[in-house]
């Protein structure tokens, strides 16, 4: 079984975010990580490997973004994927969902994989969309929020928390599955792996590499334009009490309780 | 003119309240683009009586196509066939999981822009315009959609559901799905995971998060619940109940339950908009966490920053000692 998994940088949770106010793109500078929800997506095509049900060839981490994002290719082989491909072309700037999940799509067709993982959701945009879309490009079955995956004689039976409760679904391969964080704990990475990471093959593609429509991507091909922004209906700001002294923090507690007839 | 299209979902023959609240709103945006909001129910299950409901929220028409139920792709296959047949502009969904689901794999599907997360939808000179909170709801970007076509899903509890419409004609609709869509299968559907716990019917809700640091920890939120009185239930995140915790049945948020409660107490809750859309109609929200930095700060009315294990039990204390003393 060949695995890709699609991973993404995103701003570290501790970086205040912020939104370009000329062009409504979230700024991406600042401090840097690997979408916490891809580490899961990462970990369980390890788990697919090392559980010894299915015999995984190679695990190939995909991603798309500037230069720097490379970074998260170099995290995702220091725990355990074989190589990478990065996919950076100024074109695809400013890409909306809709046309990441196509760029995505046109080098996961050129790989053919039998099973594509990635996170349920990014730290930045909290989508749960990208899956689906790759998914409907690659005509391939789709499965997101997934929080348990079992091996069948080809396909996987997926378990997952839907509206009325948790469903359990079997997609035949090749798929698309996106993880939550309950699927598992993921490792860290060792001092080894991390610098063995550097060694293992990125490769980086341009749009005409894998034959992406410059037409359908970056700012010019998004379908869903971004035209303003308003302020939210102001809160008043919520009190806010610094436990030192936990008897008096609880007398505090309760006089704010009392006041409000809550007790 | 622009028509829209609405997902309604069903489930042992009722709809889902969002559902409902999408297809008022869609109804509503629709008489202001000069056009009528049509819905679809996909699934076997589904009678033309249930259907016809949905003409009290606003539908005009419910078309009802027979097919699997409970899985996205099927749904696209249907609303893709529906717009390439009778040339609607927008597709709308009420949220939850099979809302982001199948709305992405439709804008794939028709090439049309896509807005998520969306807690209202105007339309200003004749164009619709959708407004998502981003950045934790610090900000809201307004979206509007270039060609000829759109979809938004809303947030969760964003469309509230209003009747007072009239009859919908039902009609049938027979679809041929594609190969891939028909690759996934329903096993098990709707398992309730553990024991039911009412969350619903209280006044006041003291809810764990993985704060909590263990299963063990959640005696701390029963024990301040018992103290709080005979109107107090205990609820739970998502992450607490997936891994096994406490009781879907007390699960709060996206994929869970939501509620109001006049106090509602958040143990060990970081606040992200997945469990926010579950409570934050709380009249009282009071939160303690050791994360001064966690969001739920910003919108509760209430915060403590500390450590759970020294703070829940001298509070649970301090309230048994008030009721024992009368006071």
């Amino acid at each position: 079984m060949k695995i890709c998994v699609l991973v993404k940088e995103v701003p570290d949770a501790g970086v205040r975010k912020r939104i370009d106010s000329a062009t409504g793109r979230l700024d991406r500078g600042g401090e840097r990580t690997l979408n916490p929800y891809d580490t899961h997506a990462i970990e369980a095509a390890m788990a697919l490997r090392e559980g010894g049900v299915v015999e995984v060839t190679e695990i190939v981490a995909v991603t798309m973004g500037p230069e720097g994002a490379a970074r998260a290719l170099h995290k995702a082989v220091s725990l355990g994927a074989d190589r990478s491909l990065h996919l950076c072309d100024e074109a695809l700037a400013g890409s909306d969902v809709a046309a990441t999940g196509y760029a995505l799509a046109a080098v996961l067709g050129r790989e053919q994989p039998d099973l594509v993982l990635l996170g349920q959701q990014s730290d930045d945009g909290e989508c749960y969309t990208v899956g689906a879309i790759v998914a409907d490009h690659l005509r391939m079955p789709s499965l997101t929020q997934v929080i348990k995956l079992d091996v069948l004689d080809g396909a996987l039976r997926c378990e997952r928390q839907a509206e009325y409760g948790y469903d359990t679904v079997e997609v035949e391969l090749p798929a698309v599955v996106s993880v939550g964080d309950a699927i598992n704990e993921p490792r860290y990475p060792s001092l080894k792996a991390i610098m063995g990471a550097k060694k293992k093959p990125l490769q980086t593609l341009s749009a005409a590499d894998v034959g992406i429509d410059p037409g359908r991507v970056g700012a010019e091909g998004a379908g869903a334009v971004w035209s303003g922004a308003l302020e939210p209906p102001a809160k008043a700001a919520g009190r806010m009490i610094e436990d030192e002294d936990t008897d008096a923090t609880v007398a505090e507690i309760i006089a704010w309780l009392q006041a409000r007839k809550l007790i | 003119m622009a028509d829209m299209l609405v997902y309604a979902l069903h489930y042992e023959g009722a709809f889902n309240k969002n559902s409902l609240g999408a297809v008022s709103e869609g109804a509503r945006v629709a008489a202001a683009l000069g056009g009528e909001a049509h819905a679809v129910v996909v699934g076997d299950s589904a009678t033309d009586e249930l259907c016809a409901q949905l003409g009290r929220y606003g539908a005009s028409r419910v078309l009802r196509v027979p097919g699997p139920e409970g899985l996205a792709q099927p749904v696209v296959d249907a609303m893709a066939a529906l717009f390439a047949a009778r040339g609607y502009s927008y597709a709308l969904f009420g949220g939850g999981l099979l809302g982001f689901e199948i709305g992405a794999g439709l804008a794939a599907r028709l090439g049309a822009g896509v807005a998520m997360e969306v807690t209202g939808v105007r339309v200003e000179e004749g164009r619709l315009l959708a407004e998502r909170p981003i950045l934790g709801d610090s900000a809201i970007s307004l979206i509007t959609f270039k060609g000829e076509r759109g979809i938004v899903i809303g947030r969760l509890n964003a469309f509230e559901a209003s009747e007072g419409g009239g009859e919908a004609a039902v009609e049938e609709v027979s679809v041929s799905f594609e190969d891939f869509s028909t690759r996934a299968r329903m096993v098990s559907r709707g398992e309730q995971r553990g024991e039911s716990v009412d969350i619903e019917g209280a006044d006041i809700l003291v809810a764990g998060g993985r704060g909590l640091g263990k299963a063990e920890s959640f005696a701390l939120c029963t024990d301040l619940a018992a103290a709080l009185g005979p109107a107090s239930a205990v609820a739970a995140t998502r992450a607490v109940v997936d891994a096994g915790w406490y009781p879907y049945a007390g699960q709060i948020g996206q994929t869970g339950k939501t509620v109001a409660p006049k106090l509602y107490v958040a143990a060990g809750i970081s606040g992200a908009i997945q469990h926010k859309v579950g409570m934050a109609a709380s009249e009282n929200i009071v939160a303690i966490n050791k994360d001064a930095n966690a969001p739920i700060f910003e919108f509760s009315d209430l915060g403590v920053v500390g450590d759970l294990n020294k703070i829940l039990p001298k509070l649970t204390a301090a309230l048994r000692a008030r009721r024992d003393g009368g006071a």
